[in-house]
């Protein structure tokens, strides 16, 4: 008989996505915000980025040289997981500590769990809060052209004036990342026309958190106030946070009823950490808000498993 | 109104424009034909030939093994080779009649076995059927005859033509709607006369216009036949999801289509209908089409059962450069690879698809990142991720409690995975083993 054929199990074809080409994605619509950034706050800011993508490069790499594991450093998320973390730092932190909290993410969070896909929380989020527990005042610290200020939420706390504008383009103090509303949103547009994210999520948790702070403002007396409710979607991480971090496919729920499900939770958990009428609590709560979803992915996800087609279907006589 | 479909499902490249548009050619067979005694489900065909035996096309070589089992015919003139175990394209070696061609393509008198339609009663129909040992030709090969003595004949309300052809690149269907659609109406209308209740649905994706309209123009006379128009998705022409796009009635697997009062039929099945009721002919032939960019002409052939894969492919011009790295029995979605071309054409082959390079081959599987999308086009709307994992870790009561033997084996979820899980296999493999061990 002639040489046999090669085969294999049906399907025989496969679509062009992979999981680097959805990391690619990704990182191309971080472009406006990381642009913005660098903008805004100029050459620490640049630094920030390059040495987050750097230390979680190099960590993925030595730590699955050193573990003989399969180096898998190809499919770019370790510099997705880094360039998120420099968007969630403030420009002025020293670098050392920006190489801590990356390493911390990469070892940590992701490979001491089994890897990519396998780790609970997301790394980036978790290396931001390990960074905050640890050096609270220099993550706390925000700067604009060089004078320390208070963010816009900070701000709106202690009963001050913000400005739309300067929000919505960036020119605002905060993390790196999350001060243009308007750079974010190009990049949330272009995952959704990709379809790299599913707009449950952030439709989800952004409008959720909308509803909570609208009858906030109803009932503590503001009324309708637009200025207020568009800067507490606006600032403290909120864009950023529904549209890059609670998507992560591998922290949120895989199940669409669960992704409504998880942005629900999100929008409160934000807005009851955020407690607008309390002057003593941070005014952010988004990093927090996510790491508490990620936490409860597992118990969503068992909660909203599809009903396979057919399950109780009667026989027609 | 919207189109008629399931939720979930995906657009693989087509690839019909292929074929779609090259009439059906007849191909006569020149080397020895290949005729396996289990082409169908249910029990083996028994010989009625030896050795030596002079045989003519038509003829019937085996019986049927029992009720669900069926007959094979002889589709050439020749003589019996030898009775042996042969590949197919399954990958399996089947104990399968050879004769030897002689070419010269004499047939039994066919004319004998017919009788006028409106003299037949349901049990002469059956049996012409049965006789005929038709079998589902869209490649499962459910005897036709067994799919047509359902329990409750009055409880059947819809016979349904499978004409969606949702899987990429196979035209054979298709250039049956479009050449003898006058043939599947008909055949529909011997179906239909076997139950009261039931009017027909013939059911086609919305990429073949120009069938549609002919089928509609052939059906306009006909109140009990209508033609629907589904979404064009893959899986559309699956039996669970067809049924329910053209009736909102599910089932699950632990049903079958009678259970929802639908009987469901491949296009070519009816023609074999058609042919053995008008024309006393049994199934001794079929459309294959023979595509894949690493064929020099792609076509659709008109082929004797029996045929060797290798002719067909010579016929069609051969390979365009080298030996092709992947030869599929069948559409690339659910067609079987196979080892080795030296294979009959049997009762469910569609096409022989041969593809230049093996794009899976070319891919290697990583971690799953969750990103979803194998559970958002799922058709049988389980976790193809989660079941996979499961089945990895051997976890079979699991596994059967989130439903894992729903799973139709679409391929939907392998061919989405950005990482390039084997998800489809994995959870075929399992479904396997739990399917045999129930047997036990």
């Amino acid at each position: 008989m002639a040489e046999l054929k090669k085969i294999s199990s049906s399907p025989h074809v496969r679509q062009e996505d992979s999981t680097s080409s959805i990391m690619l994605d990704v990182i191309i619509a971080l472009l406006p915000t990381t642009i913005m950034g660098v903008y805004n706050f100029g050459i620490s800011a640049f630094i920030l980025i390059l040495v987050c993508m750097a230390t979680c490069f190099a960590s993925e790499l030595a730590f699955q040289y050193f573990t003989k594991r399969k180096i898998t450093i190809g499919d770019f998320s370790a510099i997705v997981t880094g360039l998120l973390l420099a968007l969630n730092l403030p420009p002025s932190l020293p670098w050392w500590m920006a190489v801590l909290g990356s390493v911390f993410a990469i070892i940590v969070v992701k490979q001491l769990f089994g890897g990519i896909g396998q780790n609970f929380m997301n790394p980036a989020l978790a290396a931001r809060c390990f960074l905050l527990i640890s050096f609270t005042l220099p993550m706390t610290t925000f700067t604009y052209d060089a004078v320390t200020t208070a963010t816009p939420l900070a701000l709106l706390k202690a009963g001050e004036h913000v400005d739309l504008l300067r929000m919505f383009m960036g020119s605002t103090a905060g993390t790196i990342g999350e001060t243009s509303a308007a750079a974010l949103l190009i990049g949330g547009a272009y995952l959704l026309f990709k379809r790299v994210i599913d707009i449950r999520i952030p439709l989800s948790y952004i409008g959720t958190f909308t509803i909570c702070i609208l009858i906030y403002s109803l009932a503590s007396g503001r009324g309708l106030d637009w200025t207020y409710i568009v800067a507490h979607i606006c600032g403290g991480g909120l864009l950023l946070g529904a549209i890059f971090m609670a998507t992560d496919y591998v922290t949120s729920p895989i199940t669409s009823k669960g992704r409504w499900i998880y942005g629900v939770i999100l929008g409160i958990l934000t807005f009851v950490l955020r407690s607008p009428w309390n002057p003593t609590t941070a005014a952010e709560g988004v990093s927090y808000s996510i790491l508490c979803g990620n936490l409860l992915v597992p118990i969503i996800e068992r909660f909203t498993a599809p009903k396979s087609f057919g399950r109780g279907a009667e026989k027609h006589e | 109104m919207g189109l008629l479909t399931f939720k979930g499902g995906i657009h693989p490249y087509e690839g019909k424009e292929l074929t779609m548009d090259k009439p059906i050619e007849v191909y006569l067979p020149k080397g020895d034909m290949v005729y396996p005694l289990s082409q169908h489900i249910g029990a083996p065909a028994k010989p009625l030939v030896k050795k030596g035996d002079r045989v003519l096309a038509g003829q019937k070589i085996a019986e049927a093994g029992g009720f669900v089992s069926a007959h094979i015919h002889s589709s050439v003139s020749g003589t019996v080779k030898c009775i042996e175990s042969r590949l197919t394209a399954g990958g399996n070696k089947v104990n399968s009649i050879v004769i030897e061609n002689d070419e010269a393509f004499e047939s039994v008198d066919y004319s004998a076995n017919v009788k006028p339609l409106e003299d037949m009663s349901r049990e002469d129909i059956i049996a012409a059927i049965q006789e005929a040992g038709i079998v589902g030709m869209g490649g499962a090969g459910f005897p036709t005859h067994v799919k047509l003595s359902p329990k409750n004949i009055e409880a059947i309300d819809y016979i349904i033509v499978n004409g969606s052809e949702c899987e990429p690149y196979l035209t054979s269907d298709y250039r049956r709607m479009m050449e003898v659609p006058e043939k599947i109406v008909k055949g529909l209308e011997v179906v239909l006369k076997l139950f009261p209740n039931a009017s027909g649905i013939i059911a086609i994706e919305d990429n073949k216009p120009k069938a549609i309209q002919l089928l509609k123009e052939m059906v306009a006379n006909n109140p009990k036949i209508k033609v629907n128009k589904m979404k064009t998705k893959y899986p559309e022409g699956a039996e669970r999801q067809l049924i329910y796009a053209n009736t909102k009635r599910y089932i699950n697997s632990n049903m079958l289509p009678a259970d929802a009062g639908c009987i469901v039929h491949n296009i070519d099945t009816l023609v074999a209908i058609y042919e053995a009721i008008y024309n006393g002919k049994p199934l001794i032939e079929r459309i294959v089409t023979v595509t894949g960019d690493a064929i020099v002409n792609p076509k659709n052939y008109k082929v004797l059962l029996g045929t060797n894969f290798q002719e067909l492919i010579d016929a069609a011009g051969g390979y365009k450069k080298d030996e092709p790295e992947k030869i599929i029995a069948g559409g690339p979605m659910m067609g079987k690879a196979v080892i080795s071309t030296d294979i009959p054409i049997v009762k469910g082959s569609s096409a022989i698809l041969c593809m230049q390079e093996d794009e899976v081959a070319a891919c290697e599987p990583s971690n799953c990142i969750r990103c979803g999308r194998c559970v958002s086009v799922c058709p049988g709307r389980v976790n193809p991720s989660k079941l996979a994992k499961l089945a990895e870790l051997g976890k079979i009561d699991e596994f059967v409690e989130q439903d894992g033997m729903e799973c139709c084996e679409c391929g939907c979820c392998s061919y989405i995975c950005p990482a390039k899980r084997h998800l489809t296999q994995t959870i075929a493999a399992t479904r396997k083993s739990i399917l045999a061990s129930r047997k036990k």
